[in-house]
């Protein structure tokens, strides 16, 4: 079973980075918003260094969309899905799986790439090392939030938009507390440490949410 | 797993709001071979489907006895339409996940070779052609043991000698006490034990 699961998370994190259109495109994303915003806002430190952590978080949140229409539908095409059902593993397990494959090819390359990004922003040394443990803490809920749109999607012929959709209001909890712990370490003087245990709660719960939400969505979707 | 059956009673299948077929019942045993024929949208493929696990039935049931703990699919190869292929992954790797997931233990080396692709297992699948990769899939079937296979028109896109060679295969499966049901429109390489033929039931 357990062999079973890592092949699962081991195919889908491999296959985005390989088809070169979800992680790579996500990380470039990532990295065009957050580039592109100095410039809007101008060369105001004072103003960047405080804004940074949310810059940082909102970017992540887009950039961890991006990709995820294909997290269920090329199998549902290709008829991996029929299979899946059939290999006789829980079909949560097999969801938390696919969001574990898809967190390590587009969420994690966000995440260690946050520390250089917030350079940019002008981000001092401890708040950049605040983001980067709320983003490490954090995008898995938003990966596994949108896994739940990405499974409701399946049977839709190009459901990218829509997940954005469905997902964005889920992934607001997750960007408030995020931002809160992240921002508290620069402004004060509200403590890091509340926000930062509400966003681990909330990936644990989405982690639950996800599998049976997901599950059902696609048992839904058999034809 | 010896001595089971695969039983169906008062079988109907729906597909999209119509009734394809109904009061289908069928039994069979390890070695036999069940072709299922009839007209295009006669419920070939829904019936399989049925069997495997992966639509319900409108009516009726289909059961394998004595049925295995995790459901009728973890003693199923399904062979449908789609490959079932990540076409930038390349034969191996492909066969080599389907093994992990289903607990296989056959060698995949050994499959690719019995599928006549020997040597090209390096290959991405988005490389090879139609029937190379119905090849590949059939491969999927050897790489874990299971006994009951089903397969929606099988010989799709394949050239005489793979025609053949599924027959081969089919027979050794067989001789190896499974079970094979085939959705075909052309006879299959070895003879049926039992045909079930399905027509138009309602307009």
């Amino acid at each position: 079973m357990i062999a079973a699961l890592l092949a699962i998370a081991g195919q889908t994190a491999r296959l985005q980075l390989r088809s070169g259109g979800g992680a790579l495109v996500g990380l470039v994303f990532f990295l065009a918003v957050v580039v592109i915003i100095p410039f809007g806002v101008g060369p105001d430190l004072n103003l960047l260094s405080r804004i940074g952590p949310a810059i940082l978080w909102i970017a992540a949140l887009l950039a961890t969309l991006l990709g995820l229409d294909r997290l269920f539908q090329d199998d549902r095409v290709d008829g991996s899905l029929d299979l899946l059902h059939l290999s006789g593993h829980p079909l949560e397990l097999i969801v938390l799986a696919k969001a574990a494959g898809h967190w390590l090819a587009t969420g994690l390359p966000l995440v260690v790439a946050a520390p250089f990004l917030g350079l940019l922003l002008a981000i001092e040394p401890l708040a950049l090392g605040a983001v980067t443990l709320t983003l490490l803490a954090g995008t898995p809920a938003l990966t596994l939030v949108g896994t739940v749109g990405a499974a409701l999607t399946t049977a839709l012929g190009r459901g990218g938009l829509l997940i954005a959709v469905l997902v964005l209001p889920f992934a607001i909890p997750v960007l408030i507390f995020g931002v809160s712990a992240a921002a508290s370490v620069i402004v004060g003087p509200a403590p890091f440490l509340p926000p930062f245990l509400i966003l681990v709660a909330l990936s644990l719960i989405s982690a639950v949410v996800a599998a049976v939400a997901g599950a059902a969505a696609l048992r839904a979707g058999l034809d | 797993m010896a001595g089971f059956r695969l039983i169906a009673e008062a079988l109907s299948g729906r597909r999209g709001g119509r009734t394809v077929f109904e009061g289908l019942a069928f039994a069979a045993g390890p070695g036999e071979v069940l072709a299922v024929t009839g007209p295009n949208g006669a419920g070939k493929s829904t019936l399989l489907r049925i069997v495997a696990g992966l639509l319900a039935p409108a009516s009726g049931k289909v059961a394998l006895e004595p049925t295995p703990e995790a459901g009728i699919g973890t003693a199923v190869h399904y062979l449908g339409h789609q490959e079932a292929l990540k076409p930038s992954f390349t034969i191996a790797e492909n066969l080599g996940f389907w093994r992990r997931l289903y607990a296989g233990t056959g060698d995949i080396e050994d499959a690719v070779e019995d599928v006549g692709l020997g040597g090209l297992s390096h290959l991405p699948v988005a490389t090879l052609s139609a029937g190379q990769k119905r090849r590949v899939a059939i491969a999927r079937l050897l790489v874990a043991t299971r006994p009951v296979w089903l397969l929606d028109e099988p010989a799709t896109a394949l050239d005489a000698a793979a025609e053949a060679m599924l027959g081969g295969l089919i027979d050794r499966h067989c001789a190896g006490g499974g079970l094979v049901m085939a959705a075909i429109h052309r006879p299959l390489p070895v003879e049926p034990t039992a045909t079930i033929a399905l027509g138009r039931v309602s307009p």
